[in-house]
Formats: structure tokens, C-alpha cells, sequence
């Protein structure tokens, strides 16, 4: 058997493995695996408010998915994206909130830029962290996560709530992002928004700086050999210190979403875990902005199915497979380096880990 | 304001911390970056209540949270050792999949998005000291002696800093790797268990980042058993506090006396509270071929 035989073989299993996780998640809940794929087959596959629903949770996934890929193309692992996307987001609230008596257009374009000012500051400061005394990213970014959960709730909290809730006011009404729903009456409903078409043109910029321009060949130089790249005269600190920056920035986006096409305010801790899944995102991805793209459309598919079934059994059923989805990624990642075909893509290259 | 009653409240908000804590000194000496701590927490607390609700006895509970710790720490240990997976991918997934396992858990066994029904529990002894504490105190000794004082101490640290010295001398990496891992295992599933216990029923999501104040704990105190769990006690005693300040009308607000730990955490990362020298294989799966 050749290689590539052998490595598809692996594929096939790990496909065929999950298959018999999920049907034994849903036997196990008291249902029935057929009428749990009708329902998906009826409410999501042939439904456009279903196809709505996966892209609409696939949105944020993009953001926070990009936000992990592109650092890790410079050899760091941004564990952040949960506390960048909830500071992006709370700085677009407040931006947009400030900025509430200007026309819509100019709210949109300044609460954006906020998302991304407020992201991007949050990772920045990881990476000035390392840049200047070598803390590790992956701790002081988890370290991160945690405060700025805490400082933007503390804000919402004791200084911008609405009475008796931890959210701030609404943004005015000329800066929601335009949904499908009102347009095509089919996906009543849904929440799908403007902010996907963003998420679609932030991925294409990725990929364009990543391959196209020189900032994007630093980024890859340093992660393929941080070395042979300070050899050459790229300053590895610096590199680093803007691949957080920009991965801090593209998580801010998620706010787009979140506050100007979804919620139109900020819900203190509404991320949950939603840069987490970012890393996830990013694995299955490869690390490439368009896999980020198709692998967030998958995650996103898998949610809306979580809520399509579930009445009939746990939309946990879900979730468990998510992440039996990255072990299996993983496990087979392994095997094919066994078998000398492929080198593991998921770990990020470069100098072992200090944490 | 500092009496018995505020020294017990301490410990009894640090305990969790310190044996997660030091249970990820044992994986994190021995090469293995430990993130799944978060994960095992909440394994073991299932368990805990999932065998005192079904046997009616809390030391099941216990034996259950324990087994239920070492089986997650095997799952990361056999994606991280076996697999040599990225060790903070797996930690993460981990985490992912035990949230998900025990709200599926929840939701099949329990019919409950929430929470379980109330458990038997382990109480406090007449003096009010919590057999926790000690047990927690016990473990801290415990990993110390192993660590300092007896060969598979020295060896799981040696693994942690040369692998490739340890299997020259023909002793198993994998092996020694696997032990210490199944230990934070076992000491972050007795920290559910007392979760559990403390509230005696299983609430979604009840770690609620305990795994990772306990990864700063063990990085504030720089990878030794001892100054992890001090570590830990002075974020248990700052809760505390700050319960106390508000239970006296003064209101600091919480979510800044929350971030103490991670703050202090950043400090210590950043080497102004002396610098913190982590093991040199941590991270780093071991490959004989490649070395």
C-alpha cells in the first residue's frame, strides 16, 4: 500500500470512528441516530434558515479562528482570542456608544475600528510581554483572558450596566449591521448579518498578507526559523510583538458581530469560550486563512445542529464531538507522521517552548 | 475581622487551588504542559457526585473522582506522550470535551441543564478543620518527599529536564512521563471531589477556572510543590478577603480582587518577582529519533 493509500485509510477511520461516537452519544441520551440525522437533514441541510443559523455562528468563529492562525504562522500560540475579542467588542460598544449621535456609516466605521484598536491593544501587550522580558505567550495570554474578563465586566458592572443587567445600552438603531432576514423573508429569524461578508473579506486580506507582502514572509521566516530569521536581519521580538497585534486586532472583530450585527450592545462575558474554539478553528484550518474559513463553516454547521436537535437529544452530543474532532486530528496527525508521510502541521514550528 | 472563622474560610477556598496546583508541579517537572487541570477538576467533581448519588456513599464519591481525575490525565497523557500531540492543544481540547462530557452528563443522567440533585458529603470534624485540608496539606508533603527525597522524584524531574539522559540509562520516558501525569491526575480529581463535596451537588461548568488559577499558582511558585501551594493559599486567602470586606459593607469590587492571581502570575512571567526557570523539556514531546 502506498503512503497516500495508507494515510487515507486513516482518514476513513478517524471519519468512521466519530460517526460511532456520535450515534453511541445519541443512543446513550435515549434517541435514535436516524431520526437525529432526519432532523438535521430536514431543519439544516434543506432549510435556509438553518444554512442562515450555521453561517451566522460560523461568523465569530472566522474572527477568532484567524486570530489564532496567523500568530501561529509565526511560531506563537495565542491562547488570548477569548480575552481580545471580549475587549474588541466592549471597545466597539463603547466607541459606537460615544459616537452615538453621528449618522449610522460613521458609527459602523468608528465602532469597527475601535474592535480592532481594542483587540489588537490586548494582544499587543502579550507580545510586549514577551518582546521586552520573555513571558511566554501561552501563559500570559491565558493570564489575559482572565483579566480582561474581569476588567470589562467590572466596567459594565459598577459604570455602564442598564438597570438589573450586566450589559450596556443599545447602540443606535442606524448602526446595525443590515441582516439577510430582511431582505429574503425565508431566514426570518436569523441573525445572520453584514458581518459575515467582513469575516469573508478579513480572510481573503490574510491571505493576501500572509503570501503577497512582506510583512506576511517575516511572519512565515520567523515561525519556519526564528534563527535563520534574526540572521537575517528580521527582528524576532518585533515580529512577534505585531503578530499579536494583528491577531489581537482580527479577534476585536468578533465584535462586529457580536455588538454591531447580533446584539447591538455588550453582554459582559458573552464570549464563552468562543476563543477557545478559535484555537480549534485554527487547528482544523491548518493554520491557512481560507481552512480557517472552511473550518469555521464546518464548527458553525456542527452548532447549528445542536440546536436543531435539541429536543431530541443534548445539543452536548454536539459539543463532545467537537472536541472529539480535534482528538482525532490530532491522533491522526500522529499516525501520519509515523508512517513518515506528512510532518505534523499542528505544532507551531520554531524553538521549544519556555512556558 | 481575621479570626478562626476567616483562617478556615481560607483554606477552604485555597484547597482546590493547591491540589490542582500541585498536581500540576508533578506534570509540568516530569515535560508535560498540564492546561487539561481545568478539565480534570470538573471530571473528578462529576464523579464524585455521580458515585455518592448512585451508592449513597461520599467515599465512593471520592475513589470515583479519583479514578475519573487519573482517566483524564491518561487521555492528555496518551494525546501529549503517546501521540506526541502539541501539549496546549490537547490541554485545551480536554477541557473543551470534560465541559461538554459533563453537561451531556447533566443532562442524561440528571435531566438538568444545571445542576445535580443534592449528594451525601464529607463533613467537617468537630474542630471545624475540613478532612480536605488535611488531605490537601498530606499531598503537598507528600509530592515534596517524592520529588526531593526518592529516586522516582529524581527521575520524573530528570525526564522533565534531559529525556534523552534517562533513556540512554535505559529507563522508559514514557513510563515516567505517564506516572507523573496520572498523579495530577489523581491530586486534581480529589480537588474536584472537594468541589463537589463543598456544595454537595455538581453545577455546569463548576471549575470555573480553577485549573488555570491553580497553572499560576504552580508558575508563581516556580514548579516546587511547596511554594505552589503557599502560592495558592495567598489566592484562596485574597477571595477570602475580599468575601469578608464584603460581607462588612465595604464593597471591593470582585472582578479586581479576581484578577490578583493573574495579575501577580504576569508579574512573576515577566521575572519581576524573581525569575521563574521552567522545566527545560516542558513542552516537548520526546521523539528517539530525533535526538
Amino acid at each position: 500500500m502506498t503512503l497516500r493509500r495508507r494515510s487515507l485509510w486513516i482518514d476513513a477511520g478517524a471519519v468512521a470512528a466519530l460517526l460511532v461516537v456520535a450515534a453511541l452519544l445519541i443512543v446513550l441520551a435515549g434517541g435514535s441516530p436516524g431520526r437525529v440525522w432526519a432532523r438535521i437533514v430536514n431543519e439544516l441541510v434543506l432549510s435556509p434558515y438553518g444554512w442562515a443559523e450555521a453561517l451566522f455562528r460560523a461568523t465569530p468563529l472566522v474572527f477568532a479562528g484567524l486570530a489564532v492562525a496567523l500568530p501561529l504562522r509565526a511560531g506563537l500560540f495565542n491562547i488570548g482570542a477569548e480575552g481580545q475579542l471580549l475587549v474588541g467588542s466592549f471597545a466597539a460598544a463603547v466607541v459606537g456608544l460615544a459616537a452615538a449621535s453621528l449618522p449610522g456609516p460613521i458609527v459602523v466605521v468608528l465602532a469597527t475600528a475601535g474592535a480592532l484598536a481594542g483587540g489588537g491593544l490586548w494582544g499587543g501587550l502579550a507580545g510586549e510581554l514577551k518582546r521586552r522580558f520573555g513571558a511566554h505567550e501561552v501563559i500570559s495570554t491565558i493570564m489575559l483572558n482572565f483579566i480582561a474578563a474581569a476588567v470589562t465586566s467590572y466596567f459594565v458592572v459598577y459604570h455602564l450596566a442598564m438597570p438589573e443587567t450586566i450589559r450596556t445600552a443599545e447602540l443606535p438603531p442606524g448602526a446595525a449591521l443590515p441582516r439577510l432576514s430582511d431582505v429574503w423573508p425565508a431566514v426570518r429569524g436569523s441573525s445572520l448579518n453584514a458581518s459575515l461578508l467582513v469575516a469573508i473579506l478579513t480572510c481573503g486580506v490574510a491571505s493576501f498578507l500572509l503570501a503577497r507582502t512582506r510583512f506576511g514572509f517575516r511572519l512565515r521566516a520567523v515561525g519556519l526559523g526564528p534563527g535563520a530569521a534574526e540572521a537575517n536581519g528580521i527582528s524576532v521580538g518585533g515580529v512577534h510583538l505585531r503578530a499579536l497585534v494583528l491577531g489581537g486586532a482580527l479577534a476585536g472583530l468578533v465584535g462586529v458581530n457580536e455588538v454591531l450585527g447580533y446584539r447591538h450592545y455588550f453582554l459582559a462575558n458573552f464570549s464563552n469560550g468562543l476563543g477557545f474554539m478559535g484555537i480549534v478553528v485554527a487547528l482544523l484550518g491548518g493554520g491557512r486563512p481560507l481552512g480557517v474559513l472552511l473550518a469555521a463553516l464546518l464548527i458553525g454547521w456542527m452548532r447549528a445542529a445542536g440546536l436543531v436537535i435539541n429536543d431530541l437529544v443534548p445539543r452536548e452530543v454536539v459539543d463532545v464531538l467537537q472536541a472529539a474532532v480535534i482528538l482525532a486530528v490530532l491522533v491522526v496527525n500522529a499516525l501520519r507522521a509515523r508512517l513518515g508521510a506528512i510532518p505534523s502541521p499542528a505544532a507551531p514550528s520554531g524553538e521549544p517552548d519556555r512556558v | 475581622m481575621f479570626d478562626v472563622e476567616f483562617l478556615l474560610q481560607g483554606l477552604r477556598i485555597s484547597v482546590p487551588y493547591v491540589l490542582a496546583a500541585i498536581g500540576g508541579v508533578c506534570s509540568e517537572r516530569s515535560g508535560v504542559i498540564n492546561i487539561a487541570l481545568e478539565g480534570t477538576l470538573l471530571g473528578g467533581a462529576f464523579a464524585f457526585v455521580l458515585a455518592s448519588h448512585g451508592l449513597g456513599s461520599p467515599v465512593a464519591g471520592l475513589v470515583a473522582a479519583i479514578l475519573a481525575g487519573v482517566l483524564v490525565s491518561a487521555l492528555h497523557g496518551f494525546i501529549t506522550i503517546s501521540m506526541r500531540g502539541d501539549h496546549i492543544v490537547s490541554g485545551v481540547t480536554v477541557n473543551v470535551l470534560l465541559l461538554a462530557l459533563t453537561d451531556y452528563g447533566l443532562k442524561t443522567i440528571f435531566h438538568s441543564a444545571s445542576n445535580s440533585p443534592r449528594v451525601n458529603v464529607i463533613g467537617a470534624d468537630a474542630t471545624g478543620v475540613h478532612p480536605f485540608v488535611l488531605a490537601a496539606g498530606v499531598a503537598v508533603l507528600c509530592v515534596h518527599v517524592l520529588l526531593r527525597r526518592t529516586v522516582l522524584g529524581v527521575r520524573i524531574r530528570a525526564v522533565g529536564e534531559r529525556p534523552e539522559a534517562l533513556d540512554t540509562l535505559g529507563l522508559s520516558v514514557v513510563r515516567l512521563r505517564y506516572t507523573a501525569v496520572l498523579l495530577s491526575g489523581l491530586f486534581a480529581g480529589l480537588g474536584g471531589a472537594y468541589l463537589a463535596n463543598e456544595q454537595a451537588s455538581f453545577t455546569s461548568g463548576m471549575s470555573a477556572g480553577r485549573g488555570y488559577i491553580a497553572l499560576a499558582a504552580m508558575i508563581v511558585g516556580k514548579w516546587r510543590p511547596v511554594p505552589a501551594m503557599l502560592a495558592a493559599c495567598l489566592f484562596g486567602f485574597a477571595e477570602a478577603f475580599q468575601i469578608r470586606l464584603q460581607s462588612h459593607g465595604v464593597a471591593l469590587p470582585p472582578q479586581l480582587v479576581q484578577s490578583i492571581p493573574y495579575a501577580l502570575t504576569l508579574l512573576v512571567l515577566c521575572g519581576f518577582i524573581g525569575r521563574a526557570t521552567p522545566p527545560k523539556a516542558l513542552g516537548v514531546p520526546y521523539d528517539r529519533e530525533s535526538t
